[in-house]
């Protein structure tokens, strides 16, 4: 939109022009379509318009789905039945939505992880990364949310766990998580105002996804080089990008399809994979699974949860430098949301000058680390909480923290970097220009 | 009353451990269904054996509440004819509300549910029991061999070792395939238990297997629709990428100085 010069809107038709004066609606159709796009995008780019897509087939199912749903203890689970065998075609818009979820998250980590490869949180794109860390938590929220309505044990326990995180606060932890379950446990009241809300969340993170969008249309798309487009002439800018439409779309199309056979693949093969079998049990307060595990995607952050136990000498020095009122389960719960603040800071905490880290040759070992460190935790997350899987647990916390909070501030100031292209038309031709290889 | 109480509860601990991947290493045999991998289907012969196993053992305690009589003739499932849901739903009594009392049932009622607290309903246990998934919690055995649910309702049916036990006032047998090696169930199945009407021998693994397939159609009974739908899905979503390939190819060739 602004920043960088190309062709604007023209009304040329007499409606057109009408309409202009009075809504220019059609004009931002247009600049958004036609911005210009580095055109040296590789296909770690593509996750956008998968999660755009995601995010709208989950809201079409999802109201189709609540239209057939029964948000009450005693009925919730035998709608959800209801939906799988008498509905028509009940059975793939469920498992649609449920598989969606996870095609969503995976999306979501993908993205995430390509911006902090690439370096796409630093200045000027501060606000739209802090936007996207936004919408992160929403889902989470969404997410969970969303797992509670089947009212499975999973269901009803995960719900348990969760909001007893809550509880953990000092003083106010149980007024709050009374408020939060509307009851002094998970119930009919619960269940109410988890469905109430995992309705409205979609439409918080659609208004979200607009602003991430405004953001970064604002300042130009981030490129694997990291170099921005040369914005001095229009001509300077149709060297380094193409525009949007048709050239990305067409591309994205086509990352999204295949995104989906595969999506698709699952649902036909295994439609339950992701899900936890326990959850088609009905929830039942008298008896607690044995082992409480949340959905895959939550569980990087619940192995931060539980790593840090009472026996850790740092949980120790915090509860006796605060006099008890942080006690273990409280760090857990701290540790946790912090995972994600920090990873929401990283704009400030990153010192480094060169963007993408393509160009930092000290970074890419730390970066792939931390991806390795991601899915370990993850792992970690679904095992029981006991050694060595704490251990482990533990040491993933410190890495993730000490990634953000140490390795980045550091390694800005200390590693040698190389010199990235000048231009992106210049890294453009070097790929594919036949005698600039030679 | 209080002997039962503590039954159930046992029994509903038992089963609440009966999804973890890391409980003792259990017998879970790799029975070869039909409706493994993905072009399996339902033999409706193989449901049909298994209805009756059902209908004439597992009944006696357990429900399927989720179940209603028609689905038995749709599809995809044990294909019954018309007037056989008719007559097979007729067997069981069912509540009916605007009378106030019970009445044979009808095709468009539901199975019963489960007689009694200890006897959980069968609906969805084969995907309820999906839960041992190999090394590690990795979910290989679900994906690589197509082990699920209906392995172990099999194996736990075929897999009482003959041993029991006095426990709290209640009797225990020693069952293989069950998390902890001691189950509450009594071995329903024995020899010739049943008598199938296609001559099938049957021996209790015949028996415990059909009934496993049986509720494997219970608890996903539109798996054959999904399956179908989701390869047609698959293979125009794989053609629709091929031409959005090539379309994007050429798009691009010009700008990447290959025209």
């Amino acid at each position: 939109m602004s920043g960088i010069p190309h062709d604007k809107y023209e009304p040329k038709s007499p409606f057109a022009k009408w309409l202009h004066v009075r809504l220019p609606i059609a004009s931002l159709v247009y600049d958004t379509l036609m911005i210009p796009t580095p055109k040296n995008l590789n296909w770690w780019w593509i996750w956008g318009i998968v999660l755009a897509f995601a995010l709208v087939m989950q809201i079409i199912t999802g109201v189709i789905l609540a239209m057939h749903y029964t948000p009450t203890a005693e009925g919730a689970f035998a709608s959800v039945e209801h939906i799988m065998r008498n509905v028509n075609g009940g059975w793939a818009l469920r498992y649609v939505h449920m598989n969606g979820a996870s095609l969503f998250f995976m999306a979501v980590y993908i993205h995430i992880f390509r911006g902090l490869y690439y370096g796409s949180y630093k200045a000027p794109r501060e606000i739209t990364w802090i936007i996207g860390m936004l919408i992160y938590l929403m889902m989470m929220a969404t997410g969970f949310l969303g797992y509670v309505l089947p009212w499975g044990q999973m269901s009803f326990w995960g719900a348990t766990v969760i909001t007893g995180l809550f509880g953990a606060i000092p003083f106010i932890g149980e007024a709050i998580q009374t408020w939060l379950l509307g009851g002094p446990a998970v119930d009919n009241a619960t269940l109410n105002r988890f469905f109430s809300l995992h309705y409205l969340l979609p439409f918080v993170i659609v208004g979200l996804v607009v602003v991430h969008m405004w953001a970064f249309h604002t300042t130009g798309n981030n490129n694997p080089t990291g170099v921005e487009i040369r914005r001095g002439s229009k001509e300077e800018v149709e060297k380094d990008t193409l525009p949007f439409w048709p050239y990305f779309v067409i591309k994205d199309l086509f990352a999204l399809v295949v995104v989906l056979a595969i999506f698709v693949a699952v649902i036909w093969t295994m439609p339950n994979y992701f899900g936890h079998p326990d959850n088609y049990i009905i929830a039942n307060p008298l008896v607690t699974p044995t082992h409480i595990v949340p959905e895959w995607y939550y569980l990087p952050f619940y192995a931060i949860l539980r790593a840090f136990t009472a026996d850790v000498a740092i949980v120790q020095l915090v509860s006796w430098v605060t006099g008890g009122i942080v006690d273990a389960k409280f760090f857990g719960v701290i540790a946790m949301f912090g995972s994600i603040f920090v990873m929401a800071l990283v704009p400030w905490l990153d010192t480094s000058r060169t963007r993408s880290g393509t160009y930092r040759p000290m970074f890419k070992y730390f970066f792939w680390l931390l991806v390795i460190d991601f899915m370990v935790l993850m792992w970690a997350g679904a095992m029981p909480a006991e050694p060595p899987y704490s251990i482990i647990s533990l040491i993933g916390a410190a890495y993730w923290f000490g990634y953000f909070l140490i390795i980045l501030p550091v390694l800005g100031l200390v590693e040698k970097a190389k010199t990235p292209p000048a231009t992106i038309e210049e890294d453009f031709d070097a790929l594919h220009k036949p005698d600039a290889a030679e | 009353m209080f002997k039962k109480t503590i039954l159930s509860a046992l029994v509903a601990v038992g089963l609440s451990t009966g999804s973890i991947a890391f409980a003792v290493e259990r017998q879970i045999e790799d029975f070869d269904f039909s409706f493994e991998g993905p072009f399996g289907t339902f033999d409706k012969f193989q449901l049909q054996r298994g209805l009756q196993v059902y209908t004439e053992v597992c009944a006696a305690c357990h429900g399927l509440q989720y179940v209603a009589f028609r689905t038995l003739g749709d599809e995809g499932g044990p294909e019954l004819e018309a007037d056989q849901v008719k007559a097979y739903a007729a067997q069981f009594d069912v509540y009916d509300a605007d009378l106030d009392e019970d009445r044979a049932a009808k095709p468009a009622d539901k199975f019963p549910m489960s007689g009694f607290d200890g006897a959980p309903d069968l609906s969805l246990m084969a995907k309820a029991r999906a839960g041992f998934s190999g090394p590690y919690g990795l979910g290989i055995n679900q994906v690589i061999k197509g082990m699920g649910g209906p392995e172990y309702i099999a194996s736990l049916l075929s897999g009482y070792t003959g041993e029991e036990k006095e426990e709290a006032g209640s009797t225990f047998y020693q069952n293989t395939a069950f998390p902890g090696g001691w189950i509450a169930m009594a071995p329903p199945l024995e020899e010739d238990l049943v008598e199938f009407r296609d001559g099938r021998e049957a021996s209790v693994s015949f028996m415990a297997q059909d009934v496993a397939a049986f509720l494997m159609w219970t608890a996903e009974p539109k798996m054959m629709v999904r399956k179908e739908t989701g390869f047609l899905v698959f293979v125009f979503l794989v053609f629709l990428a091929s031409l959005l390939y090539l379309s994007n190819k050429r798009l691009w060739a010009p700008h990447k100085y290959k025209d």
